[in-house]
């Protein structure tokens, strides 16, 4: 046998079993995608795919040692809110029971949002919609919820907007540290901070260093 | 005020920065007299650290006076007191469990991203220890800044040397530590990875919590030597088989748990440690791991492995098989300081520990990026050295 007709004759083997490979590996893919797989207990916003239609939806949990009423009253109090909300640069009582917020978007830019609370238990939790008139469309719950073994108290909460400019416009937010999930991260922890410690922890050596 | 700060790797200079003052109700401002230079610090010193910019000052073994307190502290002006290089709030669920070093709210929150996404949890805020854990300025300075004073510093009689419980700040409590975490029983053989002020400390420790015979490795013949004065017998790796001599010394069962104090930079020319030092210059993150492999070898079935050495991104190599198919436990952790200087303070003050024997050099603040070079690059005579601002 010459080199050539080797290389011919492994061509002849590689080729039909790259393809049957693939076909391998479509069959096993439409499969994985046709069995149904019933829900599990995880929250839907861990699920891999968090767009839901037009809406984005990010949640985030916190223990916080504290009673559940303590931390109801702070996050229904805007003078408190603006403490460990650090993107919020303005928070306002609007009249019919509105709050206007002047939030940071990326960029240097400003995001009003009027919302309204649609539901509440005291103690429990809060349900809030962006209304009419404002920049973005996003509604969230936060839930109050006592924590196993004397921890205090579970702080849940869950937004879901539309990202002004839609996925790119989420993109851009995010990598200027802007999206609701990193902030909503540091906002919950700030406000554990403030809570469990009287103060919000800085490295600053000096008042005006403090960003 | 005058503050040693970071420049770049292997480069640290002194330097005029501003005070710190209160900034937090619960701070502390503390006027330093003694500050040492940490092994640890060698980490950041090599580069090896990331998340260390320039202008940090460096530093967290410290004591000295407070000066200035704000509304929530409990500390008085002119008391002395000794800081935990950990800052804990002593309120959230870490700090209740005596988990000091795990606290959740010393970090300030936007430098909590870059460790949640690399380790899966953020880390605590320590001093002087890169922005990781804070970027909290640290104590190798005239002046720091403590945050949660009422909670972290420890106050010492007048009259006391700084000498005598400035170590309270890390090294003393992280040796003991790590011999409560190789959880020795009597009648046990403990052997000790690295003879640096750690080592040293948990070689001491073993033997205050009985164990019948410590064994202690490293290269150096002055750091053997203290190791042998506090009570140990000692291995040159550098002449001697460890593994053989460790079977062979402890009637081919091997020893009872094994303590590695040294971490992410170990010495020597094993192979597995050649190809890692080339790495570790190449790629950021991957540590030096040729300790751990050997201790997780040399420990006895159903031993146990304690770290105090610091690691801080991924090692390979390593022998997973030897740590299940033995039935191996390992317990490690950054130092819940808190939780020992009470206790280590009552066992300086009765005399059952002494900590001077480990210093070996003082300078003056001014030098201090002198004692870094000598302290690094000249282990065998530099074992500790102490900074007077």
């Amino acid at each position: 046998m010459t080199r050539t007709s080797m290389s011919r004759s492994s061509t002849r083997i590689a080729v039909p079993l790259a393809l049957a490979g693939a076909a391998v590996a479509v069959y096993y893919l439409s499969q994985q995608s046709r069995t149904s797989h019933p829900p599990d207990s995880a929250p839907g916003r861990t699920a891999k795919q968090s767009w839901f239609g037009d809406y984005k939806v990010a949640g985030r949990s916190v223990t916080i040692a504290a009673p559940r009423q303590e931390l109801f009253q702070r996050w229904t109090d805007p003078a408190q809110l603006g403490r460990f909300m650090e993107n919020v640069r303005a928070v306002e009582e609007g009249p019919d029971g509105t709050w206007r917020w002047t939030v940071s978007g990326p960029i240097g830019t400003e995001v009003r949002l009027v919302t309204r609370i649609v539901e509440a238990r005291k103690a429990e939790f809060i349900a809030w919609r962006s209304v009419e008139g404002s920049e973005i469309e996003a509604e969230g719950k936060v839930f109050f919820r006592d924590a196993p073994a004397g921890r205090g108290t579970v702080v849940e909460a869950i937004i879901a907007y539309q990202p002004p400019g839609g996925t790119v416009g989420h993109w851009i937010a995010k990598a200027f540290r802007a999206d609701p999930r990193m902030q909503g991260r540091h906002e919950l922890k700030r406000l554990k901070m403030l809570v469990e410690t009287g103060e919000i922890a800085t490295s600053a050596n000096r008042r005006e260093e403090r960003t | 005020m005058r503050a040693l700060t970071y420049h770049g790797t292997l480069d640290v200079r002194v330097d005029t920065v501003p005070d710190p003052e209160i900034v937090n109700p619960r701070d502390a401002i503390i006027e330093i007299t003694s500050t040492a230079i940490c092994g640890s610090d060698l980490h950041l010193y090599d580069g090896v650290i990331p998340g260390v910019q320039k202008g940090d000052i460096l530093g967290h073994e410290f004591m000295g006076r407070v000066v200035d307190v704000g509304p929530g502290s409990t500390l008085q002006k002119g008391q002395r007191v000794v800081v935990p290089f950990t800052i804990s709030c002593g309120g959230c669920f870490f700090c209740q469990l005596g988990q000091f070093s795990g606290c959740d709210n010393s970090n300030p929150v936007e430098k909590q991203d870059a460790t949640e996404a690399t380790y899966g949890h953020a880390l605590t805020g320590m001093f002087g220890y890169s922005h990781l854990t804070g970027g909290y300025p640290g104590g190798q300075a005239q002046y720091a800044r403590v945050p949660f004073s009422d909670v972290g510093p420890i106050v010492v009689p007048d009259g006391v040397d700084d000498e005598l419980v400035l170590f309270l700040s890390d090294i003393l409590p992280t040796g003991w530590m790590a011999a409560e975490n190789a959880q020795i029983q009597p009648g046990d053989t403990v052997a000790v990875w690295g003879c640096g002020p750690v080592g040293l400390f948990a070689v001491q420790s073993s033997l205050i919590m009985g164990a019948e015979q410590v064994i202690a490795i490293d290269h150096h013949p002055h750091r053997l030597d203290l190791a042998r004065s506090l009570g140990a017998e000692v291995i040159d790796y550098t002449q001697t088989h460890v593994l053989e001599a460790l079977m062979e010394m402890t009637g081919g069962i091997g020893p009872d748990a094994v303590i590695d104090a040294v971490g992410m930079e170990s010495h020597g020319f094993a192979p597995d440690n050649l190809l890692d030092t080339l790495k570790q210059k190449v790629l950021p993150g991957t540590d030096r791991g040729h300790v751990l492999r050997m201790a997780l070898m040399a420990v006895r079935k159903g031993g146990r492995v304690s770290i105090p050495g610091v690691y801080g991104g991924f090692v390979d190599k390593f022998p997973m098989g030897a740590l299940m198919q033995k039935g191996i436990q390992i317990r490690t952790g950054q130092t819940h300081v808190q939780r020992y200087t009470r206790d280590l303070l009552n066992r300086i003050m009765e005399g059952q520990i002494d900590t001077t024997f480990l210093i070996s050099h003082r300078l003056p603040l001014e030098e201090a990026a002198t004692g870094y070079r000598n302290f690094r690059d000249n282990q065998n005579e530099w074992t500790k050295v102490v900074l007077k601002p």
